[in-house]
């Protein structure tokens, strides 16, 4: 039986009123490609950011890399990775510096941090522009290169909030190759999207509707259940019944 | 007449050391009533596409006319007659819905009652929060109000850039329907959308890749042009069998596609059967191929790799 890495038991978080993300229940192994799907403002940010320990839920539990998400955030952010769309490396920095400053910041030792910057630059072939400023590179090599730094310092989790929004197709897909070479390795991947093909890429995935999770299991199973030719299809018999309309 | 005529149109950013061709002389014209889609990824050039043609950048070669009015020489008139949805939320967020509505009709000399019939469809699904601030919308809804107020002044042509992006699939699908409706009014419309399923829904797409046009048809032509047998195979360890069909002497091209590995070959003949054994030999089980009917993304990736 593979270890569970992530652990949440009726994961609540209210602001005055509003639940934003109402008693959520899951569990992920390690290695896992897990997709968390929802609609815009189904809650899925506010979950995923009681999971990496940047939000005090309200109440019920959850564990990260086995840390409880009350107690111990700091020793949550040691443990995993993350990497959004708006939100990655610094577009005024260079290549070099961004994995440097990133490396440092999750305590690697300089040997270490030489050794897999080295390897990280030949994998992403980035050699020709390893001194040329972020903003400079094209979105797809942004993207693959902050993922890549995201899971620099080997954490056992990573999550990625929409990594692959706007870049064409083939990039895209050569991201989902970055993904399952760390699920490979044993890294578990936390991943929210809007691609419904990027779904299918998933070992399970979760639906939320209203705060809530309706809808947890494998892509094949989820359309055997609901009798659906695609997780499109999925998506919106669920998505529909919505009553939520805020952000 | 032509609603927008574009002839080799250029645009430059970057000083002379390090110059980017966001547009490297584009051509194409959309009909009038025409659902013209520009498709393509981030940096494709589609946003400084759309400021040109509705006046807020000056291009730097070619020409380009909307409803026959010159870009550069007709700005006027241009911003008259056009109605534009910019990819960021740009309306007053601390204006609520109904005086965003009415500060957008007044500025060009007309009233929400007069063109109601032109938005009403769209503005209903709003009209409950029509005293709520802009800002506090959800995405869903601004984008609703984003285009209530580029329709407002009843547009001849109305320019849509990435409205989609970043909007969930229910959203996405409810949008698309309230453009065919603004079709069926006769108002000529140029959207773009990164999203490569989107482009079923326009009547011609042009797609873009790196500041040039790889292909200008009918989706549907666009699918035909694929020319190839695609295969869809899987098997109970996809990662693996990616790399493995990637390493096949004979296989042309596989990317991952959904539940499926779409594969094309090099040489047709026979290959069912040895792709199989192929798979086989490598230890693969639960293998499944049959053919596929390819999509506008792997006419897309085809398309880039014939241009790469």
């Amino acid at each position: 039986m593979k270890e569970i890495v992530i652990k949440a038991d009726k994961l609540t978080k209210k602001f005055g009123d509003f639940i934003a993300t109402n008693q959520i229940s899951f569990e992920v192994t390690q290695g896992e490609i897990f997709g968390f799907l929802g609609a815009n403002g189904a809650g899925k940010t506010t979950a995923m950011r009681m999971l990496c320990g940047l939000s005090m839920p309200s109440s019920g539990s959850a564990t990260i890399a086995g840390f409880d998400v009350y107690k111990q955030t700091e020793h949550i952010k040691q443990n995993i990775g993350y990497m959004s769309q708006k939100f990655s490396l610094y577009e005024d920095l260079t290549v070099k510096e961004n994995i440097r400053f990133y490396a440092g910041i999750y305590g690697l030792s300089k040997p270490v941090i030489r050794e897999k910057m080295n390897a990280l630059l030949d994998k992403l072939q980035l050699r020709a522009e390893e001194n040329s400023l972020v903003k400079s590179l094209p979105l797809g090599w942004k993207q693959k290169l902050a993922f890549s730094v995201a899971i620099l310092h080997e954490p056992k989790i990573v999550f990625l909030d929409e990594p692959t929004g706007g870049v064409d197709p083939v990039t895209r897909r050569e991201f989902w190759n970055l993904i399952y070479e760390a699920a490979e390795k044993g890294i578990t991947v936390f991943v929210t999207t809007h691609y419904m093909d990027e779904a299918e890429y998933c070992n399970r995935i979760s639906i939320m509707v209203d705060g809530k999770i309706e809808a947890l299991d494998t892509p094949h199973n989820l359309k055997t259940n609901f009798n659906a030719a695609s997780m499109d299809d999925v998506f919106l018999q669920l998505a529909r019944g919505a009553k939520r309309t805020a952000d | 007449m032509e609603a927008i005529a574009v002839h080799k149109l250029v645009k430059t950013y970057g000083a002379k050391k390090e110059t980017v061709k966001a547009l490297n002389e584009i051509s194409f014209s959309t009909q009038q009533g025409e659902m013209f889609g520009v498709i393509g990824p981030d940096g494709a050039g589609k946003t400084s596409l759309f400021r040109i043609l509705t006046t807020m950048l000056l291009p730097d070669g070619g020409t380009a006319t909307v409803d026959g009015f010159d870009v550069v020489k007709d700005m006027q008139q241009i911003r008259n007659r056009v109605g534009y949805m910019p990819g960021k939320f740009s309306l007053y967020q601390d204006l609520t819905v109904e005086e965003n509505l009415e500060f957008f009709a007044s500025i060009f000399n007309t009233s929400i009652a007069e063109n109601y019939d032109l938005v009403k469809d769209i503005y209903v699904q709003i009209e409950l929060f029509k005293n709520r601030r802009a800002g506090k919308l959800s995405g869903g809804m601004k984008q609703k109000l984003a285009l209530c107020c580029a329709l407002i002044h009843k547009p001849s042509v109305l320019f849509l850039d990435e409205p989609t992006t970043g909007v969930d699939v229910v959203s996405r699908k409810e949008f698309w329907e309230m453009l065919k409706g603004l079709k069926k009014q006769g108002i000529s419309i140029l959207v773009s959308t990164p999203y490569m399923d989107e482009a079923a829904m326009c009547d011609r797409v042009a797609l873009m890749q790196s500041g040039r046009i790889m292909t200008i048809d009918t989706p549907q032509h666009v699918i035909e042009q694929f020319g190839k047998r695609l295969w869809a195979v899987r098997s109970g360890e996809m990662y693996r069998l990616l790399l493995d069909l990637k390493a096949y002497e004979n296989t042309l091209s596989c990317h991952s596609f959904g539940e499926y590995h779409h594969l094309v070959l090099r040489n047709d003949t026979g290959s069912e059967a040895a792709v199989l054994h192929y798979l086989a030999s490598k230890g693969h089980r639960q293998v499944e191929i049959k053919t596929a009917s390819p999509n506008i993304e792997d006419c897309f990736m085809q398309l880039m790799n014939d241009n790469a």
